[in-house]
């Protein structure tokens, strides 16, 4: 007995791996976001690189989604909400706390939040970061919030009923959002801003004309920051004994209960960590764009993430990325096509569906793939 | 308490409406059991195909004099439903039935991918196009007569009357038929059933036929009630309004075709004594906020009995 509890002491990793294995993917995305800020984004120019903004946002909103459509097999058709949520509150934070701390909305941001870097004179990082950070943890966390809410009661049913239940709650937040009032305006700062209470201020978010004139922070070093977070996160999920009881749930739910897996309750974890990233991606989506409307939570914007996850492959991670790369780069390149493009993906899931139902990889990654062996030489035990 | 009365008729009316398309789902929901998100676009195209009917058959739009006789209303419906039927039968044959097999959720993906087909491929300038179109005068718009102050208008005579009567219908052609016993017994075991020598994928073509055709007649009344313009076939409006039949349907207990007749005047009742008492901007809300309560208190629905799932 002794001689087995030592074993299983000497195979525990020392506290030091577990501070590094934390540490380190914090480590690489700052470097990936400096690299894509500083090098990648001036190397191709300004039009490439919002392109590349874009891609980096739909790659966190294609990997989250893959965590409940993929991993878990439960069916939410309102990812593009929990986004709208994240967003708006993001919005509300870097927008009021700006005239609450600074006195004003305008950018308080340093070189690594201005858009084209070339013409910034100023500190590396300013105090407007700090804000925007927050705010975009704030925004997941809100996001995160909506989505336990509203997972608790539609995933004790099956799976079909939540795809009705977050179809029907995007509606719902896109009306509550319409229903908010007006904001104060920038040129109001010093006059109504002033002493507008604070409780108030979360009630006027823009209504139905949206939320506009944010201070813009996002650029490719805050976006690609968060997607290696993101990837790291869930890659490291469906390779812990936590995503191994989602793939369960997945396969089959009574098996998987009477294997003494929660179901419900890792349902919900799913739901609530897949809707903590869609918060932090409508976080960057709001202030690069510098506006958010009620609408940008809609169903077809969901449906655009949907189809990124089928057709990368229902739990398949680098599926997702690759998906969320080409659906991006599509309308780019089939501008005469415009009117067809929706056509064509409908298509391509009904043909995907009947063909290849696990999607392109499956829940495979790219790396499994036998061709990628082949051309990287990596162990032959496949 | 004339308010009351006039909020009572047109929510009655316009629950049957849904009524009607939420027989599609749970129809459907019955015998495959999944949700066919493509119902909604169905009954879009039934708006729709009425108005190019309508056209072909020689019926000009709104602002013109005089209606036609009663009877080319008929035959627009009638052929709607055709239409829809037709198409609804296509589906299910193409899309769906190579999936008998698959698991639930791709049949769902595929529900999904039919649904935006259907809104995307009726924006194209060869069918419906982007821009509303009008709803043709079939039915001259009067009073029938009014009690105590409550106007009882043509429209929800003719709304009521034929949805009542396509409920009917459903009712003889479930509990009364041959074919509507084999349509229940499919629903209750398909293994069996097919044990039995039904032809089970005929009857399935058949529930979708008789669902879609019903979504048509639905749309129909949809446009003879509200009249005006119709929107484009992606407008968020109509997967709204299919949403909200769906909610009917849960309401009654999904399967259950009486629990859906109940379940849609149920919904349209609460939305719009929802908004008259209430406030008109959370119309949407009320249909969800209902959904939620009855999905955590009783899942099954409330005129539905609970299973339990077995291995």
């Amino acid at each position: 007995m002794t001689h087995l509890i030592e074993q299983a002491r000497s195979k525990q990793p020392s506290r030091l791996v577990g501070v590094g294995a934390t540490l380190w993917p914090m480590v690489l995305a700052v470097a990936v976001g400096l690299l894509m800020y500083l090098l990648v984004g001036p190397a191709i120019g300004q039009f490439q690189s919002k392109i590349l903004l874009v891609i980096g946002i739909n790659i966190i909103l294609a990997v989250s989604l893959t965590v409940v459509n993929g991993f878990t097999g439960q069916f939410s058709m309102g990812h593009a909400a929990f986004m709208a949520i994240g967003g708006y509150v993001a919005a509300g934070v870097v927008y009021y706390g700006s005239l609450k701390l600074f006195g004003d909305m305008n950018f308080a941001g340093g070189r690594l939040s201005h858009v084209g870097a070339a013409d910034f004179v100023g500190p590396l990082i300013g105090k407007g970061d700090f804000l925007f950070l927050a705010a975009t943890l704030a925004g997941g966390l809100f996001a995160a919030l909506a989505g336990w809410v509203v997972g608790l009661p539609s995933l004790r049913l099956r799976g079909d009923y939540l795809a009705i239940v977050t179809l029907g709650f995007g509606e719902i937040v896109r009306v509550l959002l319409q229903g908010t009032q007006s904001q104060i305006q920038p040129w109001e700062a010093a006059s109504l801003g002033k002493d507008a209470p604070v409780w108030k201020l979360p009630l006027m978010l823009g209504g139905p004309q949206g939320f506009n004139l944010l201070p813009t922070y996002t650029t490719l070093y805050w976006v690609w920051l968060w997607v290696v977070l993101t990837l790291v996160v869930v890659y490291r999920l469906k390779n812990s004994s936590e995503g191994r009881a989602f793939l369960s749930v997945r396969e089959d739910e009574i098996a998987a209960q009477a294997m003494g897996v929660n179901v419900t309750s890792y349902k919900v974890r799913a739901f609530t960590l897949a809707s903590f990233f869609a918060g932090v991606a409508g976080a960057l989506f709001a202030m690069d764009i510098g506006a958010i409307n009620p609408t940008d939570g809609g169903f077809q914007r969901s449906f655009d993430i949907i189809i990124m996850v089928v057709l990368g492959g229902l739990g398949s991670i680098s599926g997702a990325v690759v998906a969320a790369i080409v659906i991006t780069l599509l309308p780019e390149v089939l501008r005469d096509l415009a009117q067809y493009r929706l056509i064509l993906y409908a298509l391509a899931l009904i043909l995907m569906m009947i063909l290849r139902p696990q999607g392109l990889f499956g829940v495979r990654e790219v790396w499994d793939l036998a061709l990628f062996k082949k051309i990287f030489r990596r162990g032959g035990d496949a | 308490m004339t308010q009351f009365l006039q909020t009572l008729t047109d929510g009655l009316t316009v629950g049957a409406l849904y009524a009607l398309i939420a027989l599609g789902y749970t129809m459907v929901y019955g015998i495959l059991k999944f949700i066919n998100f493509a119902h909604s676009d169905v009954f879009a195209l039934g708006v729709h195909l009425s108005i190019v009917i309508a056209s072909i058959l020689g019926i000009k739009a709104l602002g013109d004099t005089g209606t036609p006789p009663w009877y080319m209303g008929a035959l627009v419906l009638v052929l709607a439903m055709l239409a829809c039927g037709a198409i609804g039968f296509l589906v299910e044959r193409l899309a769906y039935k190579p999936l008998r097999s698959a698991p639930r959720l791709n049949v769902l993906i595929t529900a999904i991918g039919v649904s935006l087909l259907f809104q995307n491929a009726g924006q194209l300038p060869w069918a419906f196009g982007v821009s509303p179109r009008a709803w043709p005068t079939l039915l001259p718009d009067g009073e029938l007569f009014s009690i105590a102050g409550v106007k009882f208008r043509l429209v929800h005579a003719v709304v009521l009357a034929t949805a009542i009567a396509l409920m009917l219908a459903l009712q003889y052609l479930i509990f009364k038929t041959k074919l509507g016993s084999a349509m229940r017994a499919v629903s209750f075991n398909t293994r069996t059933a097919a044990l039995m020598g039904i032809n089970v994928n005929g009857i399935i073509s058949f529930t979708f036929v008789v669902g879609s055709m019903l979504a048509a007649a639905g749309g129909f009344l949809y446009g003879v009630y509200y009249g005006g313009q119709m929107k484009q076939t992606a407008d968020s409006m109509w997967v709204m309004l299919g949403l909200k039949a769906f909610v009917a349907a849960v309401v009654g207990g999904i399967g259950n075709v009486r629990g859906a007749v109940l379940g849609g005047i149920m919904i349209g009742l609460i939305e719009f004594f929802g908004v008259q008492y209430v406030s008109d901007q959370y119309r949407d809300a009320y249909v969800f906020a209902i959904l939620i309560l009855v999905l955590l208190f009783k899942p099954e629905g409330v005129f539905g009995k609970a299973t339990v799932e077995k291995v």
